[in-house]
């Protein structure tokens, strides 16, 4: 397999706090990573920085093997290959969802708009919300408009997906809508980088799974080891924090 | 009841006369307005320091002078202080203008700075330039949400230009002054008419703007 993502040493700093401490990690095809952490541990700051949308102090990263840090005046190109999805979801209000999803592939990438509007219905057939193709966002439930905003950033056809928490602002009974999605990419070999808080999903999907802490990766292992053999002390604190005994 | 007088001569026809230099006034200041409102209204969301606290001065100078003073201000001090002469229609369009671009800049601005951050990244996040997002994601966002309030500013001039017989210029309460002193022997009672008549006239002007704003807003109701 070979690396779609390279990332060497980026730190990022907000005035005096070390958000990104010399983190690196490669992404191969068809990968799905995971990663974990505190919140304010650095993890959505990283996604952001895959995108361009945090400017990075120090490192490289490389997408396909081409250096995108900022200062590349490619940004647009790069983020047609990086697709994102947020956590508050962010559909255009003023736009039906067949319109949110058809966008930018038509006035980014000139698409044609028949072909265009008919991959759109497919996806939206796909995640089960066809019939809400002429609804504005504002008659869709939480997880409606994130399955909308996911297949929003699938139709630029990226190479790489990020999901920065996109269950975190949902009700409890939408997140399985909203990450059967995610699993159903997974299996079709998406490569995803994703940042979540649901350690049982994060275990079915991932390939990979990531430990932040500080600023930096504590641990990287498999999803099997990662949950049952952590080594450091740091992720088994953390790990715990999830689970309950009565005592 | 003085409607008798609406019908002798050309009344009627001068009174609508009247009401078109009004609105002909009123419209060219709101076009002036909206298109200098939004570049002041971006420049203001920018934040920069020094050019903000202009921008507030000059708001601050239009929220407290009478439109009137201004009126007097541009027709007959700056004028003559400059020794230009300005007619008085152009020198009402400055006043209107300076007054709705004020309003409106603090309008985009205000609108501007009530989107998210996050729009603007989920929009390059998809590969948009800063400019298409502006384009096709940030602006229709605005303008829906200055609708309300845009028409309300509209309305407002097309009110105000009533003050603009004071420096000269003959609109519509203007003519019905003259008619109703031309016909002050005949129809002692013109007055009540013809001021129910301008009235009238206000209201077919501003009636279907304020329509047109609730419709606007219930269609894309947010």
């Amino acid at each position: 397999m070979s690396k779609v993502l390279e990332i060497k040493e980026i730190t990022k700093n907000y005035e005096d706090i070390n958000v990104l401490d010399g983190v690196s990690l490669s992404v191969e095809y068809g990968e799905v990573v995971v990663i974990v952490g505190p919140s304010g541990c650095g993890k959505s700051t990283l996604l952001r920085c895959l995108n361009a949308l945090e400017k990075i102090d120090d490192g490289e990263i490389l997408l396909d093997g081409e250096l995108i840090n900022p200062g590349n005046n490619n940004l647009s190109r790069v983020r047609q290959k990086i697709g994102m999805v947020f956590q508050s979801y962010e559909l255009f209000p003023h736009k039906t969802v067949l319109q949110n999803l058809t966008l930018a592939p038509l006035h980014v990438k000139k698409a044609d708009k028949r072909e265009t509007e008919k991959e759109a219905l497919m996806l939206l057939e796909r995640v089960g919300l066809l019939s809400k193709k002429d609804s504005y966002p504002r008659q869709l439930s939480g997880g409606q408009k994130q399955r909308v905003a996911i297949i929003r950033a699938l139709m630029m056809h990226p190479e790489v997906l990020l999901l920065d928490e996109i269950t975190a602002a949902l009700d409890p009974e939408m997140v399985r809508e909203v990450l059967d999605v995610v699993l159903s990419l997974a299996k079709e070999g998406r490569t995803m980088l994703i940042v979540t808080h649901e350690l049982s999903f994060a275990r079915a999907v991932a390939d990979r799974m990531i430990f932040i802490d500080g600023g930096r990766i504590v641990e990287e292992a498999p999803p099997s080891d990662f949950f049952e053999k952590p080594k450091s002390d740091r992720l088994r604190k953390f790990l715990d924090s999830f689970s309950y005994e009565k005592e | 009841m003085g409607f008798e007088v609406l019908f002798k001569g050309s009344n009627f026809i001068r009174l609508f006369q009247g009401l078109s230099v009004a609105l002909k006034i009123s419209m060219i200041s709101v076009v002036i307005s909206i298109a200098l409102g939004m570049v002041i209204g971006i420049l203001m969301a920018l934040d920069i320091p020094y050019l903000k606290s202009v921008f507030r001065i000059y708001l601050e100078i239009v929220r407290i002078m009478p439109q009137m003073v201004l009126l007097f201000i541009v027709y007959f001090g700056i004028t003559r202080m400059l020794g230009i002469s300005l007619s008085a229609e152009v020198s009402s369009i400055i006043v209107f203008s300076f007054w709705g671009t004020a309003e409106m800049s603090d309008l985009v601005r205000g609108a501007l700075k009530s989107i998210p951050l996050v729009q603007y990244e989920s929009s390059m996040a998809l590969g948009l330039t800063t400019l298409q997002t502006y384009i096709y994601v940030i602006i229709p966002q605005i303008v829906r949400r200055m609708i309300p309030q845009s028409i309300n500013l509209i309305t407002r001039m097309i009110k105000t230009t009533s003050l603009i017989m004071m420096i000269g210029i003959v609109e519509v309460l203007k003519v019905g002054q003259q008619i109703i002193e031309a016909n002050r022997k005949s129809s002692p009672n013109a007055a009540f008419g013809i001021f129910m008549t301008i009235m009238l006239l206000y209201f077919i002007a501003c009636w279907p703007i304020s329509r047109l704003s609730k419709y606007l807003e219930k269609k894309w109701e947010t």
